[in-house]
């Protein structure tokens, strides 16, 4: 074993890459139901349906598996909020709508391995009792559909799927369903409303999801990476799942690199690396050049700097500095990147992406982006900034989902850590970087690129 | 009734029904959707627990029939679940992948979000619009490609990332842009960088309709960007801690 090049913050030992759901990903026919039974999937399945479903549930609890989709919240915390008297059917929806921007880990994974999914999607099915299960699916993700709905054909044929499972007396049913383009179906119970069929704008919560859901029944609603960490649990089992991660965040994710960085692409590591670490993996920032800023989990995630290089990548480090875990969708930007430029093009995604439903929200990113456009060309002024950052704390506080705290994390964090790249704009009357400077296909890059090779 | 009278009243019956649906019937053609359509648009109505759940995939079937959103279509979403036509017209309206005018053989989109286009999506997207003379939502006259501004597709360590009909095209730069619109437009058949060959936008709606294809099978597994992790590990020999044998302890008995 190849020892880590870079320190471990804090004297602990260095964090190395712990393949669990990408492990497949390598085998070229990964995406096959025969393909994965080789690899020993779908014995996780036939584990579960051994065993009590209230003790699948304890054991996800012990493993203090924590939502991947963003918020982190206590897996199984979550499905024991299902009622168990309820007259009503409950239902699984796996959240597939992978949108939030910098975010690539869900789609890559149900390309490859869908079937991890499915069986993470069985087994937590039986865990809450429910008999019909939903993957919702972004619809601008053609092949991804395809494969995931081939997986569900072949769990079918298997008798994974329909009725009397695997000969347990149990019966369960899996819908794929494509999405329509629209970001705030991402956000839980606006994912509900779009697949019921209606525009998808937020519910009030509570009453929540696992009270009345799904055609206000008790559902359970997961990201695609929590679910497929599933059948790994259940095989390996919780005291397994802990020895990786931190105490309050334990296991494993997968880390997402893009940008300005030698090789971009998806790192599957314990919670709780840095940024140093994973860049020193993933072979620096691209040749020639410094990091500038960061995200540590997508978009609405506020950016970080050079400064928190060492900070763990877990729930607690990023809330400890100011910003949040996220999606661990770090994108990064180097020295040629214009922050005004990164900020203003986030800004006009939230506007466009904004349900409407409340004001703050949608008239906000509105104005914010006019005041973008001016920043950008130099005709802002330093009254601009502080009217940003007022409208932020409105936009924040009064709106009705947190895709509008979300919108607002690159403006205020962007003018914290850059306030006088702000005003170099208007010194310099317009944007004092050059954009071809940023690209891939920069003459530099490409020359490095070539030295590389 | 006159000629003017005739020609009023069709007119306003034409604007009831722009306010009906949103879309502007002077646009469409004779709809397509015939007895076949219809029971297909029933078919996933039954794969449901209550119909309306069926309505997005019912769009995406009839913008394959159709080519875009059409008045025929969103009247025969309302027949088939018994709600208004402004109901139906509210959601189409409401998602931007359900388009309100014809849309090209190909649907070409260029993420133009932070990432990809600070990486390069920018300049890609100037350059195809200047070279197809049509600018962000719109159409080659002949009718051949569209392009659209897209947000982020998930493949943002491809960056910068195009979409043909809902395939990656991945890496992207301004000329292997413009090279693959010509392919498109000459009718070579083109393939994805992570998928399959790339079929026409009304039959990439069809599979979102959730009425598959046999290309499920086809094109690579994963990328090479989604594999770099994996590569590293094995290479280094990092792997996984060993997993525990008893998994979940017996609290409960054995079934
Ligand atoms: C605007 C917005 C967009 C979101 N998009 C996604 C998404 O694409 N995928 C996802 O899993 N969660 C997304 N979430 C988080 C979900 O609301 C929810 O917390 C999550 O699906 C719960 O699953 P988990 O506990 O397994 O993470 C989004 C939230 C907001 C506010
Ligand atoms: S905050 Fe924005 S996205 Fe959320 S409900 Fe309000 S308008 Fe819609
Ligand atoms: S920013 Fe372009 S794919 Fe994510």
């Amino acid at each position: 074993m190849t020892e880590p090049t870079v320190d471990a913050p804090g004297g602990r030992e260095p964090i190395t890459l712990t393949p669990v759901l990408t492990q497949r990903w390598d085998q070229p026919d990964s995406f096959t139901r025969r393909a994965y039974e080789k690899a020993g999937g779908y014995k996780a399945l036939r584990m579960a349906l051994q065993r009590k479903p209230e003790d699948i549930i304890e054991a996800v609890k012990d493993s203090g598996l924590r939502g991947r989709g963003g918020a982190g919240f206590p897996t199984g915390m979550k499905w024991s909020f299902i009622p168990k008297d309820s007259p009503k059917p409950t239902y699984l929806v796996v959240n597939a709508d992978e949108s939030e921007p910098g975010t690539c880990k869900d789609i890559p994974l149900m390309m490859a391995d869908p079937h991890v999914l499915l069986e993470g999607v069985i087994i937590t099915s039986y865990a809450i009792g429910a008999k019909t299960a939903f993957i919702y699916v972004r619809g601008e993700v053609l092949h991804v559909f395809r494969r995931m709905q081939n997986a569900v054909a072949e769990a079918y044929e298997a008798g994974y799927l329909g009725t009397n499972i695997l000969d347990s007396g149990v019966d369960i049913d899996v819908v794929v369903h494509a999405g329509a383009g629209a970001y705030i179906c991402g956000e839980e119970t606006a994912l509900l409303d779009s697949l019921e069929g209606r525009r998808g704008q937020p519910r009030l919560k509570p009453p929540f999801p696992a009270v009345a859901g799904l055609y206000a029944s008790p559902t359970v609603i997961n990201n695609v990476e929590t679910i497929a960490s599933v059948p790994s649990i259940v095989e390996r089992g919780a005291d397994w799942f802990r020895t990786m991660g931190t105490e309050k965040s334990p296991g494993f994710g997968i880390f997402s690199l893009s940008g300005h960085v030698t090789n971009p692409g998806q790192y599957e590591a314990p919670l709780g690396i840095t940024l140093r670490e994973l860049l020193d993996m993933a072979g620096g920032v691209r040749a020639g050049h410094e990091l500038k800023f960061w995200t540590p989990g997508g978009s609405s995630t506020p950016m970080l700097t050079a400064d928190h290089l060492d900070v763990p990548l877990d729930f607690e480090g990023m809330a400890g500095v100011g910003s949040l875990l996220g999606t661990r969708a770090l994108q990064i930007f180097d020295d040629t990147t214009c922050v005004v430029r990164a900020t203003g093009r986030w800004v006009e995604f939230y506007k466009h992406e904004s349900c409407g439903k409340c004001t703050p929200c949608r008239e906000g990113f509105w104005w914010m982006v006019q005041i973008f456009d001016r920043l950008e060309k130099g005709d802002g002024t330093e009254a601009d900034l502080d009217k940003l950052l007022d409208m932020s704390d409105n936009i924040a506080g009064r709106s009705f989902c947190a895709l509008a705290d979300g919108g607002v994390a690159p403006v205020v964090s962007s003018i914290q850590y850059f306030r006088d790249e702000y005003i170099a704009h208007f010194e310099n009357q317009g944007c004092p970087f050059d954009p071809a400077a940023s690209t891939l296909f920069a003459p530099e890059s490409q020359q490095e690129a070539g030295v590389r090779a | 009734m006159s000629d003017t009278e005739r020609r009023d009243d069709e007119q306003a019956q034409r604007s009831a029904e722009r306010v009906r649906t949103g879309v502007r019937p002077e646009e469409s053609s004779p709809t397509k959707l015939d007895d076949n359509a219809r029971a297909e648009l029933r078919e996933i109505v039954a794969r449901y627990p209550e119909p309306r759940s069926a309505l997005l995939p019912m769009l995406h079937l009839v913008q394959s029939y159709e080519g875009h959103v059409t008045p025929a279509g969103i009247e025969m979403c309302a027949q088939i679940l018994d709600i208004t036509e402004a109901e139906v017209a509210a959601v189409a309206t409401f998602y931007t992948m359900y388009k309100r005018r014809p849309v090209g053989e190909y649907h070409v989109g260029v993420c133009t979000n932070t990432l990809c286009a600070i990486m390069g999506g920018d300049r890609i997207f100037e350059d195809l619009s200047e070279h197809l003379g049509i600018g962000h939502d719109e159409t080659t006259e002949d009718g051949k490609v569209s392009l659209e501004r897209v947000e982020c597709n998930a493949a943002c360590d491809f960056a910068p990332v195009m979409v043909v009909n809902w395939e990656f095209v991945d890496n992207q730069t301004p000329e292997s842009a413009v090279e693959l619109v010509d392919r498109l437009r000459a009718g070579e058949q083109v393939t994805s960088t992570r998928g399959p060959r790339i079929c026409t936008w009304r039959q990439a709606e069809r599979v979102l309709a959730g009425f598959p294809d046999d290309l499920a099978t086809e094109g690579p597994q994963a990328g090479p960007a989604s594999l770099v992790g994996r590569t590293l590990a094995e290479e280094r020999g990092w792997t996984a801690p060993e997993g525990g044998q008893r998994a979940i302890e017996g609290r409960g008995e054995a079934k």
